[in-house]
Parts: structure tokens; sequence; C-alpha cells
């Protein structure tokens, strides 16, 4: 039996009186690919962080090739050979390749002698990974592939031997994904060992050789991935039978209401986005929008939004124009005319965190009878509204007046979905809708969009979550680099199918 | 024993009161650390502060006085923030706000003495929002920055105001840079002949109506922040730009807006010192008003209530600080200037300094009281 | 031949006037290049003028004035860190803190211990700096050009000028050329890249700002015991402000913020040689209309109409590691 590289013994970590991690122990084998699966908030994130350094735990061990050792800052960890990539890459924009990757690390006071050998090393390393990557390319030029693999460069720089990667795929096409597996493949030939931290279990079953399932925040299973199966894994992560798919009748679709032609959009560094993207959405449909992150789909949200000006092409809402290049409505004005806007980013974006949950469930609609009255709130209306919205949404808890921020994150969507949801919009923008949310949560709302779309309203679905798309949607679109590359109904369609057009792959 | 303690738990009067108080006295009791450096003896400092801020009619005249103004820009600087802007430009917005009322009661002293001074006040009013004006634009449409450009604008305020003083409108007959006096008939009533009125003999001070105008403020300023959709809007702006827009706000609408109501409540002060007080524009009469008034609003919490009992404690720190001063000449008033610097950095940027210290003291002495 | 030395003296007084700022800004930029927001340079300098003053005179000489400066402003500099870095609270509201402290502070310690109000005693020859005159400087006066230039606009300053003009290529070579300005400047666009890379993120925002504090220090040293021979109460005069314009004018690259120094140097300069002159056509310009041209220029400048500034990312954001 190979002995563990990486062992951890009764890890324990709370903020504030959140336990993050409860009692974790496990074991990773050298030179295998180790999986992390479980949900939202199970606590992966959290235990890897301290793993790396960054945090530390209240109490517990962490041994590494049997010694027991204190990682007080990732300086210790970087020095014990472990190396992370992050969900969110750290790297500086305006640096190049080169500064991002010897930061910390340059081995020298002035620039001289050290930077050429570390040149010649970096080259070294990129020529046996096939990593393909311009030392002096500067971050902000390069698209997210690459940035993930200047980030997985700076841990080889690092001598590291142990390589932890969170949630990687998540930003990147299939054939990305294809790429990066690749690579961990050949980095397990080199005799360095993968922890990789996911949801998805299609990337457990494989990549990996052995899987940690954790659920809220304890370790609910460890097992040998080859004798296991989608089905247990999903079991475990939620701790009971997983109904995967929601309750939905055919679509009893209307006319095309809402019209989008040839709409080209640029984000705020003047990049364009959108490339020129067509579709319709008919009355009492969900159009799935599917895609990884980053191929325009936040730029084409605020643009339908009202958010963001349009570069050209146009959009029509009940024949309406309500976005061209010159002239856009604006949130306000797109809401009186029945378009309502479930944003992505809902701490961001959605919410007023600071605000008490009053003051966000009419967020937008403030202006309006009967919450304001001559510019002056009514706050008696206000508050029985509220009540009677979060009891309606199962918020918990029933407190209007308790700050957002001390909600958890599904109930704080459900707020957003209950103040956007409340006014029946007629044509309903929705991204991201369960994104961080819990499983009770997301069963909840993904039946009331089916309920509104049943109503008759036009809904536009933008997710990242495949299996989301496929069980909501009616009909389903995907977006690649700025543009619509394929358009299918939704029946008989697989994950396979969706991502290879996700990937730039068109069918025949 | 961890220090962990539920934040949801924390009773608002421990958050809201005994935080800022404790950091008030933290701050006064570096001050008389201070003194003593200076050389003199802060107990005797003490005594002679509450003596001339309270100790007799007319000096609690000078203290509410005082507080008249520094509520003027308390208010000012809150209103602002709560747009998440700072603004330091209070000194100059109240400097024209001042030139705004001289013009109104020269210009329209043929009408009848209320009709003057409503015209007054409203000149006051938007002379300093006006002055506001400028930095506001910058910042909605062009991101500079709002702290640099008030100061800038307190700079040229001043030199605007010097150039007309002493070249535009001038009182010829006087030495010096002033105005001529506005005629009595139109001067704010004092504190003196309102309690004459009502039988009471009391001596000078500079205490006038303009008092009753600052506890009108406070109560504009809490209603429009908390029960309006103007302070709704701007307190969306001000905590999340971004999910503003989301929801159909308008920034730049909302940054313009509550810039003007700060300029103009500063520009109120002028209604204290010109229509009040000197009864004629004097060189540099908002005399660091508007940088307590900073302090005032850090202090309180950027709340009106917070804001009067503020300007009080300064009001208080003024008159008794010109009592300490005529008493004890080694300390010059710009020490209760180093006072205000103090205020504002335990209120304001040092908050937190003790804050979970004391939260979590509360929170488990009221937990344990539950429990028996 | 006036005319020229007229020019040369506007010149040389650009020199000395700038050199304050150029001290100011190049300390606004390490602190704000990490990633801390500074308006505290006014009460800084005026801090460091004062303290220095008051040592000049007690321990009989100017260097002592300038060590202390140097000790009290980066004690403050320290302060603002402690509660923007530590304690994580409004960078903003600290600056305007020690600001106010600051000239509140100087003119009552003053007062107290020298009598008059905000006034610290007139330092005689031993206790100040003196105009420098470098070698050859008579010797090469006649010749055209390039003489008036070397020995009237170059020699003849104080010390301080000559420092502030090598301490810029210094500075671009700290920030550019080693790795502790890598990580500075890393530091100031993403701290979370600085701390995975196992480098303490609020240690090197402190090393920023005792740098911030030696050099502003250098600056109202420079104000109280070479340009004047005291300290005056709120002498600084806005230059800290001034100075925080030309490092954004700048770009918060030192060699554009040293020209923008100098172009506010310069206009100071003109315009205290332009009070009371009668210019044809307009006539005399009143005096206050010319003494706001810098704070209108630093408005104009703000306002982006010369060209729009990006302040490095993560500025005024204090550092939380993401839950």
């Amino acid at each position: 039996m190979v002995s563990p590289i990486l062992e951890l013994s009764k890890i324990n970590k709370s903020f504030g009186h959140v336990q993050a991690n409860k009692d974790i122990s496990l074991k990773i084998n050298k030179g295998t690919i180790h999986g992390i699966i479980g949900e939202n908030g199970a606590g992966k994130s959290t235990l890897m962080s301290i793993v790396f350094g960054l945090y530390q735990a209240d109490s517990g061990t962490i041994s590494i090739n049997g010694n027991i050792i204190k990682l007080k800052s990732p300086r210790d960890s970087i020095l014990s050979g472990i190396g992370m990539v992050h969900q969110h890459f750290m790297l500086v924009e305006n640096f190049t390749v080169l500064e991002n990757i010897i930061l910390g690390f340059e081995g020298e006071l002035v620039f001289g002698k050290k930077l050429k050998e570390a040149k010649e090393k970096l080259l070294k390393i990129c020529k046996k990974y096939n990593l393909k990557i311009e030392l002096d390319s500067i971050i902000s030029n390069l698209s997210i592939g690459f940035r993930q693999r200047v980030e997985i460069l700076k841990a080889l720089y690092r001598d590291a031997q142990i390589f932890i990667l969170d949630e990687p795929t998540g930003v990147l096409t299939p054939q990305e994904v294809d790429d990066l597996f690749k690579i961990l493949r050949s980095l397990q030939e080199e005799e360095k060992t993968i922890v990789l931290i996911t949801h998805k279990l299609n990337e457990i079953m494989e990549l990996t050789n052995e899987v940690t399932v954790m659920r809220q925040g304890k370790v609910a299973g460890l097992k040998r991935t080859n004798s296991t199966n989608k089905e247990e894994l999903a079991e475990m992560m939620v701790g009971r039978s997983v109904l995967l798919n929601v309750n939905k009748s055919k679509s009893a679709k209307g006319k095309s209401i809402f019209k989008v032609s040839n709409l080209k959009v640029r984000d705020e560094l003047n990049v364009l986005r959108v490339k020129g993207v067509d579709f319709e959405i008919h009355e009492g449909e969900i159009l799935g929008l599917a895609g990884v992150t980053g191929n325009g789909q936040t730029e084409l949200l605020e643009a339908l939004s009202g958010i963001r000006k349009v570069e050209s092409g146009e959009v029509k809402l009940f024949n309406e124009k309500i976005s061209d290049n010159n002239n856009f409505l604006n949130p306000k004005e797109l809401k009186e005319k029945g378009l309502a806007h479930v944003p992505e980013d809902r701490q961001r974006m959605g919410l007023v965190t600071n605000f008490k949950a009053t003051e966000n469930l009419i967020f937008g609609y403030h202006h309006k009878h009967p919450f304001s009255k001559s510019s002056i709130m009514m706050e008696d209306k206000i508050l029985s509204y509220s009540k009677k919205a979060m009891k309606e949404f199962d918020v918990r808890p029933i407190s209007p007046n308790l700050l957002t921020s001390n909600f958890s994150g599904g109930n704080q969507q459900k707020l957003i979905l209950s103040r956007e949801l409340d006014k029946n919009p007629k044509v309903l923008l929705v991204g991201q809708p369960t994104r961080g949310v819990d499983i009770g949560a997301i069963e909840f709302i993904h039946q009331r969009l089916i309920d509104m779309r049943d109503k008759g309203a036009a809904i536009l679905l933008v997710s990242v979550e495949l299996e989301e798309i496929l069980s909501l949607s009616d009909r389903i679109v995907v977006m690649f680099d700025g543009n619509i590359v394929g358009e299918k109904i939704n029946e008989n369609i697989t994950e396979r199918d969706l991502g290879l057009l996700m990937a730039g792959i068109k069918n025949e | 024993m961890s220090n962990v303690f539920d934040k949801t738990k924390v009773p608002w009067w421990v958050s809201n009161l005994i935080v800022p108080l404790i950091n008030i006295l933290l701050a006064l009791f570096i001050s008389g650390l201070f003194i003593l450096i200076a050389g003199e003896n802060p107990i005797k400092a003490v005594k002679l502060i509450i003596y001339g801020s309270f100790g007799y009619i007319e000096g609690f005249g000078y203290t509410l006085y005082y507080t008249t103004n520094f509520i003027f820009t308390g208010l000012a600087f809150a209103v602002a923030f709560h747009c998440k802007l700072f603004n330091i430009g209070g000194e100059g917005q109240a400097y024209l706000g001042g030139l705004g009322v001289f013009l109104a009661a020269i210009y329209f002293s043929f009408l009848p003495a209320p009709i003057v001074w409503i015209l007054a006040i409203l000149f006051a009013a938007v002379f300093g929002g006006l002055w506001a004006f400028i930095p506001a634009y910058l910042q909605a449409y062009r991101g500079s920055h709002v702290v640099i450009t008030t100061i800038m604008f307190n700079f040229i305020a001043s030199a605007l105001m010097v150039y007309l003083l002493v070249d535009v409108i001038r009182d010829t007959n006087q030495m010096g840079p002033k105005t001529v006096a506005i005629s009595k008939d139109l001067w704010f009533p004092m504190f003196r002949e309102v309690a004459q009125f009502f039988g009471f003999k009391i001596r000078y001070s500079t205490l006038n109506i303009s008092f009753f105008l600052a506890i009108v403020a406070c109560f504009f300023v809490w209603f429009l922040i908390w029960k309006t959709k103007w302070g709704y809007e701007m307190r969306a702006v001000g905590h999340n730009t971004k999910a503003a827009v989301y929801a159909g706000i308008s920034p730049h609408k909302n940054i313009i807006i509550a810039m003007l109501i700060s300029g103009s409540l500063a520009g109120l002060l002028g209604v204290n010192e010109v229509l009040g007080v000197h009864h004629k524009v004097i060189v540099n009469f908002p005399a660091g008003y508007g940088f307590t008034g900073i302090a005032v609003a850090l202090m309180g919490r950027n709340h009106p209530i917070g804001i009067f009992l503020g300007a009080m404690l300064f009001g208080i720190l003024y008159q008794g600080g010109s009592e300490v001063t005529f008493e004890i000449p080694n300390i010059s008033r710009y020490m209760f200037v180093a006072v205000q610097g103090l205020i504002i950095l335990f209120a304001g940027a040092l908050e937190n300094l003790l804050r979970p210290q004391i939260e979590s003291f509360f929170v488990k002495r009221l937990n344990a009281s539950e429990i028996k | 031949m006036e005319f020229l030395s007229d020019i040369s003296s506007l010149f040389s007084a650009t020199l000395r006037i700038s050199t304050p700022l150029i001290f100011a800004a190049m300390a606004g930029l390490f602190a704000e290049r990490s990633g801390v927001i500074d308006f505290s340079l006014e009460g800084k300098m005026l801090a460091a003028a004062f303290v220095a003053a008051c040592s000049a005179y007690f321990f009989g000489s100017p260097w002592m004035g300038l060590l202390l400066a140097i000790v009290c402003c980066v004690l403050l500099s320290l302060l603002h860190g402690f509660a923007s870095v530590t304690h994580k609270g409004d960078q903003v509201v600290s600056c305007v803190a020690i600001n106010i402290l600051m000239i509140g502070l100087t003119t009552a310690l003053a007062a107290a211990w020298f009598g008059e109000d905000g006034l610290t005693p007139i330092l005689n020859e031993e206790q100040r700096f003196f105009e420098i005159d470098l070698p050859f400087a008579d010797f090469l006066r006649p010749v055209p050009i390039i003489g008036t230039i070397y020995s009237d606009i170059i020699s003849g300053q104080y010390i301080f000028v000559y420092i502030a003009f090598a301490l810029v290529p210094l500075v671009y070579w700290v920030i550019f050329k080693t790795s502790f300005g890598l990580r500075l400047r890393a530091v100031g666009e993403n701290p979370g890249a600085v701390d995975t890379a196992g480098i303490d993120v609020n240690l090197l925002r402190y090393k920023a700002l005792m740098i911030n504090g030696v050099l502003i220090a250098f600056a109202g040293t420079y104000l109280s015991t070479a340009l004047n021979a005291n300290f005056i109460r709120e002498m600084s005069a806005g230059r800290g402000y001034l100075a925080l314009a030309a490092l954004i004018f700048g770009k918060w690259h030192p060699k554009t913020a040293l020209f923008a120094c100098l172009l506010f140097g310069f206009t100071d300069a003109l315009q205290i040689r332009l009070q009371g002159v009668e210019l044809p056509i307009i006539g005399t310009i009143p005096v206050q209309f010319i003494q706001v041209i810098p704070y209108v220029l630093t408005v104009v400048i703000l306002a982006g109409f010369v060209g729009r500034a990006y302040a490095p990312s993560a500025i005024g954001q204090p550092y939380i590691k993401e839950r």
C-alpha cells in the first residue's frame, strides 16, 4: 500500500458560528488523482484553503509524507510542495506571464541573473508538458484557458508535488477541459499527486482514481472511482435519492414576443463580446441559453435588461423596439413593459446586502404604488407585502427587517425571485438562478420557473449547469465565443451534444 | 475559549451608542495627553470647559449657537455620505451660502422681514448647493474623486470671497474687507429678544432663531433619507452602485442630488452667521465649522439624532474651549482642532478598534442574564 | 538681457517650488501603488515642517530636524496603516483625521511652547539649510545659455532640490527593476496574487507606508528649514493635495509625475511674478485669481480633460481573504 503523501486528521474550522469543516479526516495517496466532490457549501474549498495555508484550522493536524506539519501561511505550504490553482485566478492583469510566475520567488533583489535562469527553467517546463505559452504575453490578453495554464506553471515553477485544483473547469470549454485533463494525466505520470475539487460528477468518473465525498462540512464517504458510479456518489453528496428531473408538462407555446436581431455588444473594456446574435422567445416557452461563462452571456443579459448599450442590431419586445445602437430603454422602463431580470450575480447586482429584506423586496419597484406615494415610502404596505412574499417563497427566517447579508445564498436568491416573479412579467430573463443554492431550494426555484412558463411567460434561462438547462428548457440555444452556434428542441438531447456545441464544434 | 459570538444578537444600542461613546472617550483621553504635553493641566481644562459651556446662561447660549453651525455642516456631510460621497467642501459651500444670504437681504430689503428671511434661507441653500455642483458633476460623469475637488473648491471659494470682499462688495467706509451691515429690521431675532418676550432678562449671546432652523433641518434630513424614495435611492447607490443600475436607479442623478442637498445644508450655515450674528459678510466666517461637521457626522453615525448630540458635544468643546483659551493662554484654540482630528480618527477610521471586544462583552452578559 | 535673467529666475524658482511637490508625489506613489489611498500627505507635510523646525532649534542642527521629522512621519504613516490596513477602516476618513489633527496639533503646540500662535522661532545660520553653489558656477556663468542654465538655474539651490531630482530615477529603478517593486505593484493590483505567492500583504503595505513617511518628511522639512526659516501655521497650503493631483496626472509613474510637479511649480512661480503686473488688454489680474490657478488646474486635471488615468486596481480596498 502506498503511503499517503497528504493526510488530514480531525480538521475543524468555523467562521463565526458557521462550521465549515467538521472533524475531517482523509488520506491522499501519492501519484493519484484524488477527487473531492460535494455541493456548494459542502466545505471543499475551505478545506483546501487550509491545506494551502490561507486559513488555519481550529483543530486537527496535517501531515505530509507522514510528518505532521504546521502550515501557517501559503509560504509554508508552497515550501512543502503544495501548489494550488484557485477558482478565481490569482493573476496580476497588467503583468506578463513571467512576472506573475516569479512573483514572490524572484530569487534576487535586483533583476538580473536569476531572472534569466527562471526563464530557462520555465521554457523547459513548458516544453515538457506541452504548455505552449509566451512568457512575455500580458495576462489581460490571454484567454481563460491560457490563464489557467499560467496558474499551473506557477505551481510547477515552485516545484510542487501536490497540485490542488479548485473547480478548474467552470470557465473552460469542453475542448479546453480535455486539454487540461491531458496535462493533469501527464503530471500524474511524473509521479505528482493531484487533488481535484469539483461538483461535476462526470469529471470525477472520467479522471480520478479515488474520490472523497463531502456533505455539509463532513466527509460523507471515500471510494475508489472504478468501484462506484454517478448515482451512488450523487446520493452521498445529497443524502437522499436525487430527483434529477423536474415535473414538466409539454409547453403550450404561443406567439413570438421577444426578438433579438443581429445583436452586437461590447464590454466595458470595449471588447466585442456578443458578435451578432439572433433568437426569439415565445409566450409559454423556456429558452435555455447554454454556454461556458465568458462567452458573452453576461454582456448579452446586460444588453437585454437595459443595463448595457448595444453596438448594433436590435431587440424587440411585443414588436416594439426596446434597444438599438442609438437608444435603449432602461430597467425602469422595461419593467413597465413587463420585462423582469434575475441577474447572474445576486450579491453584486441583484441585491443591496446592507439593506433590510423589505428594502430588497421592493428594489427596482420602490417608486411605484403601493410602495411609494408622491415619493414617500409607505412602510406598512411594504411590510405586509414583504411578509406575504417571504411566506410564499419559503424564505427563512421570515424576518422582514433582518439585514439581507444575514440570509443564506438560497434564501437571498428566493428574495430576488419573489420580487421579480411577483409582478407576473411577460418576459423573464434569468441568469444562473441556482448558483450556490442548496438542493431543496433548487427544486423550489425550478418549479416556480415552470409555473411562470405555464402562465404564459417567455423565459430566457441562461445557465452554465447543463442539467438545469436540460431539465427546464423547451428549446435550447448554445452560445460560444459571442455567437449562437446551435438551436435545438429539447427532445433526446444529451449533455454531450450540447458540450460539443459549447466548444464551437457544429454538427453537420 | 474562542472569541466567537453571534453578530446578529448585538443590540442596536450597543452598536450605535456604546461603541461610539467609548471611541469618543478614548479620543478625549488622548486629547488630555496632548494638553499635558503642551504643559498644562487637563483636569483644569475640563472644568473650564464645563463651566464655560453650561455654567452661565450666556455661555450656554453661545454653546447652542455653535451647535447650530455644527448641525448644518454635520447634516451636510452625512447626506452626502449616505451616497458614499465625502463632501469635504462644507467650508466653501457655507461661505457661498453666506454670500447668498447677504445678497438676498440687500437686494430685497424693501420686502417685509419674514419674506426676506425666507428668501435669504432659499438663497443660502441655492448658493451652497451650486458650489457643490461642479464637484458633484465631475464625480458623477468623470469619476473625479470628490474629496480632492471639494477641497480645491474650498481654496477657490476662499480666494473668490476675499476678492469680492476686497474689491467688489466692500463697505468702503470701513477698514478691512467686509460688507455693509444688513438693515436692523431684517436681522434674525436673537435668543435674548425671544427670552425678553417671555419675560426673561438675559445678557447677549449669539444664539438666534437659526437654532430652530437647524432642528427643522434635522427632521428634514431624517425624513429624506429614510422615508422618501430619494433617500432610498441615494442609499442604494451608496451601498452598491452596480445593483442600483440594475434596479433602474440612476447613480449620476443621485450623486448630484445628494451633493446638491449636502451643499445646501452647508450653505444654511450662512443664515446663522450672516443673518443671525454678524449681520454682514466678514472674511472667513466659516472658520473651520465645515471640517468640524465631518467629525460631528462620523461621531453621530450619519443619523440626525447622533448629529444633534455630536453637534452639542462640539458646541460644548468650542464654547468651553474659548473659556479655556481665555483663562489658559497657553492653550490655543487650535488644540480643539486637534481634538476634532482625534474624534474623526477614533469615531471614524478606528471605529472598529474595540468594537469586537465591546460587542462580545455585551452579548455574553446578556446571554448570561437570559440563562438565569 | 533682462528678459533672459527673468526667464532664468523663473526656471530657478520653478525648481525650488516644485521640490516639496516632488517628494510628496513620490511618497504618495509608494502608498498608492501598494493599494493604500493617501490623502494625508498634507497633514504629514505639516507635521514634518513643525517637527523639523522645532528640532533644528533645540538641537542646533537642521539634520536633526530632518531625522526627527522622518521619525514623526513614519509614525503617522504607520498610524494610517494601522487604521486602514490592519483595522480595515475607511482610508479616506483616516486621512482626513490625520490632516485635521496635524493642523490643530502643530499650531497648538507651537503656541504652547513658543508663545506666538502657530509660529516657531526663526532659525539662525547653523540651524537651517542654505543654498549650495555648485563647483565652477561663477566661472561658467558668462558662457552663453549653458552657463546661465548651470550657474543661475541649477546651481544655487538647496540640497533638497538636488536630492529630489536624484530621487526620481531611484524611485523608478526601485519600482520597476527590483523584486520589492514587483511585489509592491502586484499588491496594489491584486493582493490575492501576492497572498497566494506566500507574501504577507499587510507587511508589504506597511513597508510602502514607511517609505512614504520618509519621503514626505523631506517635503515638510524643506519647507521650514530651507525654503523658510521657521514653521508657520498651515504652511503646507494645499501642497499635499497638489502633489496628489500631480501623481494622478502622472498616472502613478515617477517620470510623468515629476513632469506634473514641475508644471505646478512653474505655475506657482509664474503667479508670484504676475501679481500687480499690467498685462496687455487684460490689465492687472487680481491677486486671488492668480493664486487660484494651481487649484483650478487640479480640478481640470481631475476632470480628466488631460486624459484618464487608471489607478492601481486594488486601491482603497482593505484586503480580506475570500471566504
